[in-house]
């Protein structure tokens, strides 16, 4: 192989005490896109972003950062590399906004240089891409939840890190927040070619925003590809178990999908 | 309000609320050694320190009230920052190493030894104190551990270990002749009197340590307030870091207890203190002002309680618990109002 995949899994199994979440998985995350891993709840996609942060030790098969074997790089490298936000992170009450962005920072400090130039410009640069510059001095606990998600991504974008996860990035955030982050995920794979890998329950916004789609299903994949040869009525029945149709999205030709439901069913009129 | 230099990352508050603290403490340690059944004029306090005093104040405050002091000022500058390692490390403000046990451990030895053990002076119940908070805190981690130590657990079960070592107090307090018993509750409460220099001397050289260790580590345990997971994503080691951080405590709190006996409530109010003072929750700057507080805190309260009612002296402890409780109970209610978490 001449291009070693950027992040890449191989032959993954990952359990927590002896219930195997994820059986013998194989992953490759291309580079300078946005992959978004979907599935039903349980599924093991959380468990997965975990494992491809080097957050939990597989029970088997090995992830791949470069080709080196990720358990064996050491945490700090790995910092400097990949940066991961959880689904619901902790803060101390009263942690101030650029109080939290500066601790990105802490991979590229030592114990004798705290804080340089470049920490500055990099702190500003993540409080200004996601628009929380404003917000800095102020506590994150009154924050309200879509700028408490935003204070948290300008902190792994602080971090500086080619690959970014992100745990269901839009989960607690209204429809206008939810765009309003995809757009700066987009935004940072457009124009500083980063890797984003995220979990994402909106299959919708899955087809709009990745450019790589990953269907989880009992803790392993069911299809992977491109949004539109991937997302058909038989994937959502297969993935989620539930009954839809997928169309194409009037606005990006993307594929959308519209759950038929007892309800939709009731309604149902004729369609030409 | 709050004022940054960010090229240097240094919170101005932080400084501010730090020299405001050290000038306090400076009088109050002036008074403290100047005050009491004799008191000596400030000028011949300066004079004996500089070794042109007589006699009588060579005595009083080179032997007495120097190391008196000095011994408030270090146990409580350890006590508050153990406090706030605790506090972080559990995720819960409530917490101090009297409610985890370390101090119960610390107490059991102590008066265990004072109660059936020749404890005539010495530095047999000192090191015993030391030697059981080290104790309980090593049976702590290990009973915790579960795959690494988790905050909420390590509540859980120092609540525990503090609960049977309580058990073990009161049995040997039960046990005792009258007069030991005296002597050990004179020591469960924590005082200062008759202190010199042989508990200065061992608090310096292990606070000249763990001070700094404990500001260097100060930089993981800002990382640790972020959860596990993102500490772990930032690169921290975290069950090191977390042991490391939960050892310095460990030790702080040992050797203050084994200079002063467990003097109620500084290690628990000192970080509130610090929080609210410096307006921040961050370990680099709370870690100092909470030392600085419980120095100033145990110092004063020590101070008090020899001058309030002389020539009946009030134990230290006894004035802390009396000045912290009010603020706790404060405390309390703004937590019920606006909840405990992180």
């Amino acid at each position: 192989m001449s291009d070693e995949p950027l992040l890449q899994a191989v032959a993954l199994t990952l359990a927590y005490d002896e219930r195997a979440v994820v059986r013998d998985l194989d992953l490759v995350v291309p580079r300078g896109l946005i992959t978004a891993v979907v599935g039903a709840n349980g599924c093991g996609k959380s468990t997965l972003l975990r494992a491809l942060a080097r957050l939990m030790r597989p029970r088997a098969g090995c992830v791949l950062l470069d080709g080196r074997s990720i358990a064996e790089l050491s945490t700090r490298e790995v910092a400097k590399r990949l940066g991961i936000l959880p689904q619901s992170p902790l803060a101390p009450d009263g942690l101030a906004v650029e109080d939290l962005v500066a601790r990105g920072r802490y991979p590229h400090q030592t114990l004798f240089r705290h804080w340089s130039p470049d920490d500055e410009a990099a702190v500003e640069a993540a409080l200004a891409a996601t628009q929380t510059t404003d917000l800095r001095r102020r506590p994150l606990d009154e924050l309200s939840g879509g700028q408490r998600q935003r204070a948290w991504i300008a902190m792994t974008l602080a971090q500086q890190t080619e690959i970014l996860l992100l745990d269901e990035p839009t989960t607690f955030l209204d429809l206008a927040h939810q765009i309003e982050v995809l757009d700066l995920l987009a935004d940072l794979v457009a124009d500083h070619g980063r890797t984003v890998v995220m979990v994402l329950h909106d299959v919708n916004q899955a087809c709009r925003y990745a450019d790589h789609v990953v269907a989880m299903r009992d803790g392993a994949i069911h299809a992977a590809g491109a949004p539109g040869d991937v997302v058909d009525a038989a994937l959502v029945q297969d993935v989620f178990g539930l009954e839809a149709r997928v169309i194409e999205d009037p606005t990006t030709g993307t594929p959308l999908c519209l759950p038929t439901g007892r309800r939709a069913r009731h309604l149902q009129r004729s369609v030409s | 309000m709050r004022w940054r230099t960010f090229s240097l990352r240094v919170d101005v508050r932080v400084l501010v609320v730090l020299t405001t603290l050290a000038f306090a403490t400076l009088v109050v340690f002036t008074l403290s050694v100047a005050r009491g059944e004799f008191p000596i004029a400030p000028v011949d306090v300066l004079a004996t320190l500089v070794g042109a005093g007589d006699h009588a104040t060579n005595f009083i405050v080179l032997d007495l009230r120097l190391p008196r002091a000095l011994t408030a000022v270090l146990a409580g500058g350890a006590l508050g920052i153990a406090g706030a390692i605790f506090q972080d490390l559990a995720r819960n403000p409530l917490v101090a190493p009297d409610v985890i046990g370390i101090t119960s451990g610390a107490s059991l030895a102590a008066i265990t030894v004072i109660v059936f053990g020749d404890a005539n002076g010495g530095l047999s119940v000192p090191l015993a104190a030391l030697g059981g908070a080290l104790v309980a805190g090593v049976v702590l981690y290990a009973l915790a551990w579960r795959g690494g130590v988790q905050g909420y657990r390590l509540v859980l079960v120092g609540i525990g270990v503090a609960a049977l070592l309580t058990a073990g107090i009161n049995y040997v307090l039960t046990r005792g002749q009258v007069y030991e018993i005296a002597q050990a509750y004179v020591w469960l409460v924590g005082s200062l009197n008759g202190r010199g220099w042989e508990q200065v001397w061992p608090l310096t050289a292990t606070l000249a340590l763990l001070l700094p260790a404990g500001l260097v580590l100060g930089r993981q345990l800002e990382v640790l307030q972020l959860g596990d997971d993102v500490a772990r994503a930032l690169g921290v080691r975290v069950e090191r870091a977390r042991l490391a951080l939960l050892a310095v405590a460990i030790v702080l709190t040992g050797v203050a207890v084994s200079a002063a006996g467990p003097i109620a409530f500084v290690a628990f109010i000192a970080p509130h203190i610090a929080r609210r003072a410096s307006a921040t929750v961050s370990p680099s700057g709370v870690l100092p002002v909470a030392a600085a507080s419980g120095a100033l805190l145990v110092l004063g309260s020590d101070l008090a309680g020899r001058l309030l009612f002389a020539p009946t002296e009030i134990p230290v402890g006894i004035v802390t618990a009396i000045v912290a409780a009010p603020y706790f109970l404060y405390l309390l209610r703004r937590a019920n109002r606006l909840g405990i978490t992180g």
